[in-house]
């Protein structure tokens, strides 16, 4: 069995380097370099040609050929010229083959540094035609909707049903465990706080309150927005790298009105029950909190909430749920419509879009909360 | 007697992708009742000569003409009636995932026309007992085979009976055996409906056994360089570029 591949450097004559290869000459071996060759090319400066005697060696494969073309790049239009004539027979034919298509010019990549102005040029006329795309894109689901009043949009009511079971029935139970959860946290929070002043029934109040009126309807938006918001990008992206959405476009189905609308319907109407259900949810996390740590009875902790809790909060936790629901449902749709043609593509439009979702309702709850602060209820 | 007026005009056409042009003045017209060949190497721009064509591209320049109507410069509502007369198989059939091969079938037949549920029902196992998947209506996309997939997309392409059909590369991933088959379903259909072909292909074998008429686009230099019979092409041209790709590299 032959060792690994091994180099001898011999000179039979002032202006020839003969290379003698021995031993096995495969890839990932511990190979000699073509640094070595190089080295002694420079060296004596009366070197006009250099052959291969490989007699000795017993395997190759690409490690042979990668150190061959290392040399013919290396000597490629200087005065030195290979004499491939002493390589084995199926090396030189791979060798030819590799030169037959010469480098296409200006294929290569060109990787030039990018200047910091260029590049906050870029980002800055990126960032407003995206900001143009998304204005774009709620005129035409705005245009879409007027449609759907006018009786005009054609959609199948089948896709509209399956699309509320799946966003909102199947969402029942992770919307259970996470507001459950946060109204037991806040009613946690809230009783360390109010048992300093010996008020612990208005824990009541704090969690009635704040569930009712908005961390029911932030929470559900955001568990919506990673669980359904970045299905739907990813449904529609999918649709798109296979050009079902080309498809529908060449049979003049608008997919705004097929694909986006009973998405957004879907999404807005289910958003209000689910958001409904987590404020029960909450305000029984907050209950238990209640009745088992700060000795408050059910009944006292049951008219407390109801005397807490107006009207007028909960009409404000479903008007935000509302907005939520579209505010996901677009921002999914949107992404997967502007989705490439990879399977990397998709993955990036589910993540956009749920990154999407969740600043607008972030922003949409500021809005708001100005909004009825500034009106007063 | 055949109908040979024309039916598609291609006039000075360029297509570009932002300032990259891939095509630059394409002269051609597509006859009524032909069935065409868009042909060149890979990477020409084939299936972007298409995707103009059917309404999915802006040309950077030119015009296409339906009839005597300039197709790009109409308003939206022209376009999508032109549009609705054409059907288009995808490359891997794009057919609807999330609906059998029957609902993918009757989706355009329940938007257009106002057929009740049972004579769409009928339409539907008739166009797919055209392209001979009698049987497999209840069937998802992704439960058939590639070939078939490519045949039930036709078959969604003849829905609504349009006066013209689009084909993207019908035999690229076939085996020799269906992508003849899919050949003589192209033909047969052209035979007996009389439908406009537009069929971009590379494939040699499908490019003599049905063409009638032909472009072909020259990759090295970003235009046509030929349109006619592929036949008479291949006995006649002088093009050395064109003679390659028809002999398949054999040297003359």
């Amino acid at each position: 069995m032959a060792g690994p591949g091994e180099l001898l450097l011999r000179q039979p004559s002032e202006d020839t380097l003969t290379l003698v290869l021995s031993g096995r000459w495969n890839l990932g071996e511990a190979l000699p370099s073509a640094e070595e060759v190089r080295q002694k090319v420079e060296s004596a400066p009366q070197l006009r040609q250099i052959a291969f005697d490989t007699e000795k060696l017993s395997d190759w494969d690409t490690g042979l050929l990668t150190f061959l073309t290392r040399l013919r790049k290396l000597y490629a239009g200087s005065q030195i010229r290979l004499d491939s004539s002493g390589l084995p027979e199926g090396a030189r034919q791979l060798l030819a083959l590799a030169a037959a298509v010469p480098e296409e010019k200006g294929a290569r990549k060109a990787e030039g540094k990018v200047s910091f102005l260029t590049l906050l040029g870029n980002e800055t006329v990126g960032f407003f035609q995206s900001g143009g795309e998304l204005l774009e894109f709620v005129g035409d689901a705005t245009v879409a909707f007027w449609d759907l009043l006018r009786g005009k949009a054609s959609y199948r009511r089948s896709d509209l049903w399956l699309i509320m079971e799946a966003c909102g029935g199947q969402a029942l139970p992770i919307v259970s465990l996470i507001s459950f959860l946060v109204g037991l946290i806040l009613a946690f929070v809230g009783a360390i706080q109010l048992e300093m002043f010996g008020a612990e029934i208005y824990v009541a109040d704090l969690v009635g309150i704040a569930m009712v009126r908005l961390m029911a309807a932030i929470m559900t938006g955001i568990v919506m927005a990673g669980r359904t918001g970045g299905a739907f990008a990813a449904q529609l992206g999918t649709m798109q790298v296979n050009q079902e959405i080309d498809a529908l476009k060449t049979l003049g189905i608008s997919p705004m009105q097929f694909l986006v609308l009973p998405r957004m319907l879907a999404l807005a109407l289910m958003m209000p029950l689910l958001s409904l259900y987590a404020n029960i949810m909450g305000i029984l996390g907050g209950l238990v909190v209640a009745v088992s740590i700060l000795d408050i009875s059910f009944i006292e902790y049951y008219n407390e909430t109801v005397k807490a809790v107006g009207m007028w909060n909960l009409w404000i936790g479903l008007f935000s749920s509302a907005v939520f629901g579209v505010i996901v449902a677009l921002s999914g749709c949107m992404r997967g419509m502007q989705c490439g043609r990879s399977a990397s593509a998709v993955g990036e439009a589910a993540t956009s879009a749920v990154v999407t979702a969740i600043v607008g309702i972030i922003v949409a709850t500021a809005i708001i909360t100005l909004a009825t602060n500034v009106l007063g209820i | 007697m055949e109908d040979k007026s024309p039916h598609i005009i291609i006039n000075d056409l360029t297509m570009a992708y932002g300032d990259f042009v891939v095509m630059h003045d394409l002269n051609f017209t597509i006859n009524r009742g032909d069935i065409f060949i868009v042909m060149g190497g890979s990477g020409c721009g084939k299936s972007t000569m298409m995707t103009i064509m059917i309404g999915l591209k802006t040309p950077a320049k030119g015009q296409v003409f339906y009839g005597d109507v300039d197709f790009w410069g109409s308003d939206h509502d022209t376009r999508d009636r032109i549009i609705r007369n054409a059907g288009v198989m995808y490359q891997g059939g794009a057919l609807w995932s999330s609906m059998t091969l029957a609902e993918n079938v009757a989706l355009p037949l329940e938007q257009y026309t106002g057929l009740g549920a049972g004579e769409i029902r009928d339409v539907v196992e008739l166009k797919l007992a055209l392209v001979g998947l009698a049987g497999f209506e209840e069937f998802y996309p992704s439960e058939i085979s590639g070939g078939m997939q490519k045949r039930a997309g036709i078959a969604r392409a003849m829905a609504l009976d349009p006066e013209v059909l689009f084909f993207d590369e019908p035999s690229a991933g076939l085996d020799p055996v269906s992508a003849r088959r899919l050949d003589d379903l192209i033909l047969q259909l052209s035979e007996s409906l009389g439908t406009t072909m537009v069929v971009v292909t590379h494939e040699l074998a499908s490019i003599f056994a049905i063409g009638n008429n032909s472009v072909f686009l020259d990759a090295s230099i970003r235009t046509m360089t030929a349109t006619g019979n592929p036949k008479n092409l291949l006995a006649e041209t002088k093009d050395p570029t064109l003679r390659l790709f028809l002999t398949r590299g054999e040297k003359s």
